[in-house]
């Protein structure tokens, strides 16, 4: 067989161009079926009762209350009865309708033992009973011995708060359970295959019975890998009743259980030379994972320091812990290590895309740099940072990232074509809002020469071959190579019975406009249709695998983002935002285009509002809703140019590279703008005046 | 939310006795849906004054204009009369959450918002304002708390149209009596559990917004962190009535910095008599918080309504204000 490329986008009909996504119109209507939607016959509603205290004990729990309750049909209570953190899972009841259960939930009486609690990671640093086993790592000389002989020197402290996933769909699921031994689970999740095991431990049946669904669901961000706690008591209260039950977290539950990305508090001192070289770095950072496991932030991101000296630790708290965010790790990584390149540029009054481009390694990021300049107008930048006595002032900054984005998993795919013309492609996979769905059907409609829609694209069940989770950008190159291979072993299948039919030879013929036509005499012609009808009675039916060839990992991106202050009131107001990002072969334009918007707009986010408030004092989560839990609106959010910046022909995943940069690039822009440094995410009004009051 | 009953009364008096058997009184429903959800009121009955007739009509009067309880903030925001006669209403008015909330929250409603402070809206923290022994803003996050008029407890009040009738001057109508606006709103050390002075079971059916401010020049100005949807950290509602120039008469009031929509007489003191410029501008907004006290995480609001202050005096005067 040949080898297996990329169609050539020049002369293709779908892959590379922009196609709407196949589930847009349902979920525009309200015809998607998300986890939320799930209603069946007899279904019960679950409510999980939570610890309203950060580290407590269950001195006695009465649950008779919500037991005796009409319509109450289970209660859960084998969950661990000691909370390390207020929302803490204590237990659930399984009722006839929502309103019950959440009735119920408050119906049972618990004695507390109240202990005393840390919520920050200010506070919890000063215990070293809180702070992990530090990462530590050296280079070249000690940084202590270069610091008088520098051009310049930065000493700073840096923070970026813990933020939120906050997926509009919240967690959950709906367990049917079947006697004597079969589940079926609809689950809002990032991974069908990888929930299974868990799912079927809490069932205590096989994997191979369990079939977890998920069509659609409403946004993951890394939170959502497996069924979690909530998948543990849905199951329970499911065989318990012998009902199927919906456990659906609240808002509140989802703000304070089901995770976070760590917060970062960088102490940090750094040196450059007075060309612009990074000379030395020294650092120390602190983040909490809540009550979980912290994974580090890499620093100094993507720079080479011949001289440097790097210690961080995890701070444990009495807070809900820490899940993958978006690229995990990487956005407060490239927050704290370009405002220091930033910092260390302006000090010298070099321009700061050229000190990037002197200090990184990557030449296809020291190009982006230059075409995103190029495409924001770099050089009509505010030249004197904070020049001028004007309400409004505006400037630019830019921000360098890179992930991985490669293959995970390998993956495997069914392409099924019966004789009546049908098209069917089926894989294990889930589609995260990314456009999966699409560009599994769309490859194969090109390879077969069919309109879209003749392709039916099943992904989102476990009882499809095996696709990897959707998680650290893995899912376009496991998948689509996957997806190509089943599609080309088909098109080789079809053409070999077309080539009999035709007297022609099969490397002759080309599929095209649901026609099979030979390309030396196109008269000789059959339609899709008509060779169909004259495969065996099984059709053609051939499975693929992900294909290590058609992918490629490593991606670099620069974003350059413009921004105006409004120096009276410390309102920060993106106006513009190119985000050129390497990513390979593009499926589709526009699906690819989106993965860059969104990231840029989450990482608007970070930059302007995302902070997750905890109280000290009573241990509690101060803004555990979209009220005060805040993110940018469709007001806030400027122009975005996403540049696919193509450099080769292998597929790339570019989920999450485009959240990285953006917080860096805006407080940048803003030092640029106004000369005020703001060390301290999220740029609110509040720290504007902070950051004024410290320079007078 | 507990399970309540649902009363839909005809006639005002009906509505009352509905209420003053524990009923909570819904107009819009917003602010009523989130104190219902978090169990931070337990109504018997939901008395639903909608469907009582009569009360969401905007008239111009010979003593000024006639605003129904039940008239919306796209109402206020839309009319051509207060567009044009009591700009700053229309503008506080238009300035409200989002148009979704403004298409249904009403001018009752809004003046008897809760406190959005976020101890008071823990069902878990029994605060001072739910009966408890402590204000948790004091040693917590105060943030987007008072920095005038604050203590024991320490709320600011929402409501932006309350600024706006505090500056025209307005009467708050009810079943029982007429009650000034500037004597309808209380602080926190007069009674603590309420953040206006309606009797158990008092309905408002309308507000009269009185004529002396009539066509004076006007500006709302409202900071927030972000423009879609959000409260806001400070407001300033100022009015000036000219005389060539000058400065004849001044109104200044500040909003989102005290428990109570909060008249600065210093601001106003500061603009009487004076030609609005920058600099007259810049006095103002210092005047206007040189009585602050502010908490340990809300000092940003100094500047910050000094400056708000200042922008809504140049806009005002017609002025530009950067």
């Amino acid at each position: 067989m040949q080898d297996v490329r990329w169609n050539d986008p020049e002369s293709s009909r779908y892959l590379g161009k922009s196609v709407p996504r196949l589930d847009g119109p349902g979920k525009v209507t309200g015809n998607a079926k998300y986890t939320f939607d799930i209603v069946l016959p007899g279904m019960l509603h679950a409510k999980v009762l939570r610890s309203p205290h950060a580290n407590a004990r269950v001195a006695n729990l009465d649950v008779s209350g919500a037991r005796n309750m009409p319509g109450v049909r289970a209660v859960f209570t084998d969950l661990p009865q000691t909370a390390r953190f207020a929302g803490a899972e204590i237990a659930a009841v399984a009722a006839d309708t929502e309103e019950i259960a959440r009735d119920a939930i408050r119906a049972i009486k618990v004695q507390w033992e109240v202990e005393p609690h840390v919520v920050s990671t200010r506070r919890g640093m000063r215990d070293s009973a809180r702070v992990g086993r530090p990462r530590e790592a050296t280079r070249g000389q000690d940084p202590d011995t270069l610091w008088s002989s520098a051009a310049a020197v930065i000493e700073a402290e840096y923070y970026c708060p813990v933020r939120e996933h906050l997926s509009l769909e919240t967690h959950g699921l709906v367990v049917q359970w079947q006697e004597p031994d079969r589940a079926t689970v609809w689950l809002s999740t990032q991974a069908v295959h990888g929930s299974r095991g868990e799912l079927a431990g809490a069932l205590g049946i096989p994997q191979q019975n369990v079939e977890v669904i998920c069509e659609v669901m409403g946004g993951g961000f890394g939170s959502k890998f497996g069924p979690g706690v909530e998948g543990r008591i849905a199951s329970a209260l499911s065989k318990m009743t012998g009902k199927p039950v919906k456990l659906m977290l609240e808002r509140y539950d989802e703000q304070v259980a089901s995770g976070n990305a760590p917060d970062a508090l960088m102490r940090v001192k750094a040196a450059m030379s007075a060309d612009g070289k990074l000379l030395a770095f020294d650092s120390q950072i602190w983040g909490t994972p809540g009550n979980g496991n912290n994974s580090g932030i890499p620093m100094p991101y993507i720079y080479t320091v011949p001289n440097q000296k790097t210690w961080q630790a995890g701070v444990s708290t009495n807070t809900g812990g820490a899940r993958a965010w978006r690229a995990p790790n990487c956005p407060p990584a490239s927050f704290l290590m370009e405002s220091v390149v930033d910092e260390l540029a302006n000090k010298l009054g070099l321009d700061p895309v050229k000190v990037r481009q002197i200090n990184q390694g990557s030449e296809i990021r020291t190009k982006q740099l230059e075409l995103g300049a190029q495409m924001i107008g770099w050089e009509n930048r505010n030249k004197t940072p904070g020049a001028g006595s004007a309400r409004y002032k505006r400037g630019m900054g830019c921000a360098v990232a890179q992930w991985g984005g490669g293959m995970g998993q390998p993956c495997n795919c069914d392409v099924k074509i019966g004789n009546d013309g049908s098209v069917y492609v089926g894989i294990g996979t889930q589609d995260l809002g990314t456009g999966t769905r699409t560009y599994v059907a769309t490859i194969v409609a090109e390879d077969l020469g069919l309109p879209l829609s003749r392709v039916r694209a099943d992904i989102g069940r476990s009882s499809l071959p095996f696709a990897t989770g959707s998680g650290g950008s893995v899912t376009s190159p496991s998948v689509a190579p996957a997806v190509k291979d089943a599609s080309m072993k088909a098109q080789v299948r079809l053409l070999e019975t077309a080539a009999t039919l035709m007297s022609a030879q099969a490397s002759d013929l080309e599929l095209r406009d649901g026609k099979i036509a030979s390309k030396s005499n196109p008269s000789n012609a059959m339609t899709f249709d008509q060779v169909c009808a004259k495969l065996p009675p099984g059709g053609i039916a051939v499975s693929g695998t992900t294909l290590a060839s058609l992918q490629q990992g490593g991606v670099a991106g620069a974003q350059f983002v413009e921004v105006e202050v409004d120096t009276w009131t410390g309102k920060i107001q993106p106006i513009k935002v190119v985000a050129v990002q390497d990513c390979g072969y593009v499926l589709n334009k526009l699906t690819a285009e989106s993965q860059l918007i969104g990231g840029v707009i989450q990482g608007l986010c970070m930059a302007l509002l995302e902070d997750r408030k905890m109280d000290e004092p009573t241990g509690r989560m101060l803004n555990p809703n979209m009220e005060m839990y805040k993110v940018i609106g469709s007001l806030e959010v400027p122009e975005i140019i996403p540049v696919l910046y193509e450099t080769h022909d292998k597929v790339a995943g570019i989920g999450e590279p485009a959240v990285i940069p953006a917080a860096a690039a805006c407080v940048n822009a803003v030092y640029n703008a106004t000369g005020v440094r703001l060390r301290t995410l999220p740029m609110t009004p509040k720290r504007w005046f902070e950051a004024m009051e410290a320079t007078q | 939310m507990n399970n309540f009953s649902w009363i839909e009364p005809k006639t005002v008096a009906e509505a009352v006795t509905a209420v003053k058997n524990g009923g909570a009184p819904m107009s819009g429903g917003v602010e009523l849906l989130c104190l219902l959800k978090e169990h931070l009121i337990q109504p018997p009955s939901v008395v639903n004054l909608k469907t009582i007739p009569g009360m969401r009509s905007i008239e111009a009067v010979a003593g000024g204009m006639k605003i129904g309880a039940l008239v919306t903030a796209t109402d206020v925001a839309e009319s051509t009369v207060i567009r044009t006669d009591y700009a700053g209403l229309h503008q506080a008015a238009a300035s409200i959450a989002c148009p979704q909330i403004r298409n249904v929250g009403t001018v009752g409603g809004n003046l008897c918002q809760r406190p959005r402070c976020w101890y008071y809206r823990d069902p878990e923290i029994k605060c001072l304002k739910r009966g408890g022994q402590a204000c948790y803003a004091v040693a917590g996050n105060n943030e987007y708390h008072a920095i005038l008029g604050g203590g024991p407890c320490h709320i600011v009040h929402p409501s932006d149209l309350g600024s706006a009738f505090l500056a025209y001057g307005a009467t708050v109508v009810t079943n029982e009596r007429q009650i000034p606006i500037n004597q309808f709103f209380v602080l926190p050390k007069d009674d603590i559990l309420h953040e206006n002075n309606l009797r158990a079971g008092e309905l408002i059916t309308g507000v009269d917004v009185a004529a002396d401010w009539k066509g004076a020049r006007a500006a709302f100005y409202k900071a927030k962190e972000r423009e879609s949807f959000d409260w806001a950290l400070s407001t300033a509602l100022v009015l000036l009535k000219m005389s060539g120039s000058t400065v004849a008469d001044a109104r200044v009031v500040l909003g989102g910095v005290a428990p109570v929509p909060w008249r600065s007489a210093e601001a106003e003191n500061a603009l009487k008599g004076k030609t609005v410029s920058d600099t007259v501008a810049i006095a103002a907004g210092q005047a206007a918080v040189s009585k602050a006290t502010p908490m340990s995480e809300n000092r940003y609001k100094v500047p910050l309504t000094a400056n708000v202050v200042r922008i809504a005096v140049l806009q005002a005067a017609g002025l530009k204000a950067e």
